[in-house]
């Protein structure tokens, strides 16, 4: 059966890109095998992880669970959106290495899309609601106190508090 | 898990959708927020032919506020529910439960109509519509029609919806009781996971601190969330005392079917509801005299 291919223009990380895709195309199979994005993880498929988590219109959502072709006409920010445009780390992503956010690394994109919406939304955020923000998100290597200690840590340099 | 093929379509209005719904019947899905539907299609639990997406329907978003209800578009995310200030002061126990609704991100996508035609025995939103008593607005081509929440709800993720029928509204009555006071409370594995078993209930005092108006219900142990009214009657006119709270309790707990799964017997499950409906029903009571 042929399948009828849909036309897209999305902006993804501040550049309009196009393509044509299937109905049933997740964004994140877009992202990562048409448009070559693979900073966004894959791991259950079924909106249960979080790997997958990217920004649409700002908002952290699972792009397993949204379609390509819903996204026509809409912003999508990946993890490679946030860094410099030079390719420096940002603050956030410079924390998680020096806190040990992270061990095999599958979890940390869809961590710091996660906690990056959160210190737009909310510069100063306490304990709590560091931990409510990610807790959407499955680590299995560090136990989490690592991650909440590099988004802590980045909220205090980003305010430019002595951390 | 990948979703098997299916056309699209993005409907531009609640018309376009009902006559899209009209066309493909039975091989048509609705796909609001997706994030019931999308796992449902990557299991292959679901093979529809076509998805209308209705989620960029501007005329089905919106929150609406009158002296005595508030009215819901059913797209209206999740989140922006959660968010509204003024809604939280008129219907506070869509936010409570809310906060109990998976996570931000499935919040940010997900939208109160889906929760409700999702129908989740465990799932918050349709427990509140119970307790409530909200009413539902529902449009096929040939016009709308209204259901209250009690004849929405017929069984596990099953609703009163027809295949060619879209969920537009849904009516939140709001007290006009000036001390009122509300609840919401769940044991689930996880915070964010579904409800074990849920419960909330809403209470209104008068100046001396007696209940003048009373509603709670169980969620996750029975086929549909279940409201009480009858027993909830019992408790106006009285203090809340601590022998009549349990035995109200005790009997909404009774005269519940839950079921056992992995996650707990229906014996555990019928102990928590009793003690989540006391939970509820005296933090409500609390909040209701302390607005006095
Ligand atoms: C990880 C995770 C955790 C979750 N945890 C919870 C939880 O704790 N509690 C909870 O209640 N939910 C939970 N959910 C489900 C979530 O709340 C969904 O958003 C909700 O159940 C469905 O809303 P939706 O807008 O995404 O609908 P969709 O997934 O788009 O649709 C769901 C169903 O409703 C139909 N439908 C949707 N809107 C309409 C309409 N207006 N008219 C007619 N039919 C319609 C669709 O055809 C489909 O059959 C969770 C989901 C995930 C992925
Ligand atoms: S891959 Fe999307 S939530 Fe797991
Ligand atoms: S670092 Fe391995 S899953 Fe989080």
């Amino acid at each position: 059966m042929s399948e009828t291919l849909y036309r897209i223009a999305v902006t993804v990380n501040g550049v309009e890109r196009t393509g044509q895709v299937t109905a049933r195309t997740s964004l994140v199979d877009w992202l990562r095998e048409h448009l070559h994005l693979t900073g966004t993880h894959i791991g259950c498929e079924h909106g249960i992880c979080g790997a997958c988590s990217i920004m649409l219109d700002g908002a952290p959502v699972r792009s397993c669970l949204i379609y390509a072709v819903q996204t026509d006409g809409h912003r999508v920010t990946t993890v490679e959106g946030l860094t410099h445009p030079d390719g420096r780390l940002s603050i956030l992503q410079d924390s998680f290495c020096e806190t040990h956010g992270l061990q095999c690394g599958y979890c940390t994109p869809g961590m710091l899309i996660a906690a990056q919406a959160l210190l737009d939304a909310n510069p100063r955020p306490s304990e709590d609601d560091i931990r409510e923000a990610i807790s959407g998100n499955l680590c299995r290597c560090t136990g989490y106190q690592q991650i909440v200690e590099a988004i802590a840590l980045a909220a205090k340099r980003i305010s430019g508090e002595p951390a | 898990m990948k979703s098997p093929a299916f056309e699209y379509a993005r409907a531009a209005s609640i018309d376009e959708a009902c006559e899209l719904l009209s066309q493909h019947g039975d091989s048509a899905k609705v796909l609001a927020g997706g994030q019931s539907l999308v796992p449902m299609m990557a299991f292959r639990l679901l093979r529809p032919h076509w998805l209308i997406d209705i989620s960029e329907i501007a005329p089905l978003q919106y929150i609406a506020l009158e002296t005595d209800v508030a009215r819901t578009g059913a797209c209206t995310r999740q989140c922006t529910v959660q968010c509204d200030a003024t809604l939280a002061a008129q219907v506070p126990l869509l936010r409570q439960a809310l906060a109990f609704v998976g996570h931000a991100q499935i919040r940010n996508r997900g939208t109160i109509g889906g929760s409700l035609v999702q129908a989740d025995p465990s799932a918050e939103l349709p427990l509140v519509a119970q307790i409530l008593q909200a009413r539902l607005v529902v449009r096929a081509k040939s016009g709308p029609r209204t259901l209250t929440a009690e004849d929405f709800f017929t069984g596990p993720m099953t609703t009163a919806l027809a295949p060619d029928e879209c969920l537009t509204e849904i009516q939140w009555p709001v007290w006009p009781d000036r001390s009122t006071g509300s609840a919401f409370t769940e044991v689930s594995r996880r915070h964010g996971d579904f409800a074990m078993v849920a419960a909330g209930a809403q209470v209104a005092v008068d100046a001396a601190g007696q209940c003048i108006r009373a509603a709670f219900g169980v969620g996750g142990a029975a086929p549909t969330p279940v409201a009480f009214p009858d027993l909830a009657q019992r408790l106006v006119g009285t203090s809340f005392n601590q022998a009549l709270l349990r035995d109200v309790a005790q009997q909404a707990a009774a005269a519940l079917e839950p079921g056992a799964d992995t996650h707990a017997s229906a014996a555990y499950r019928r102990h928590l509801a009793a003690v989540l409906a006391t939970r509820v029903l005296q933090s409500a009571y609390d909040t209701a005299r302390a607005a006095r």
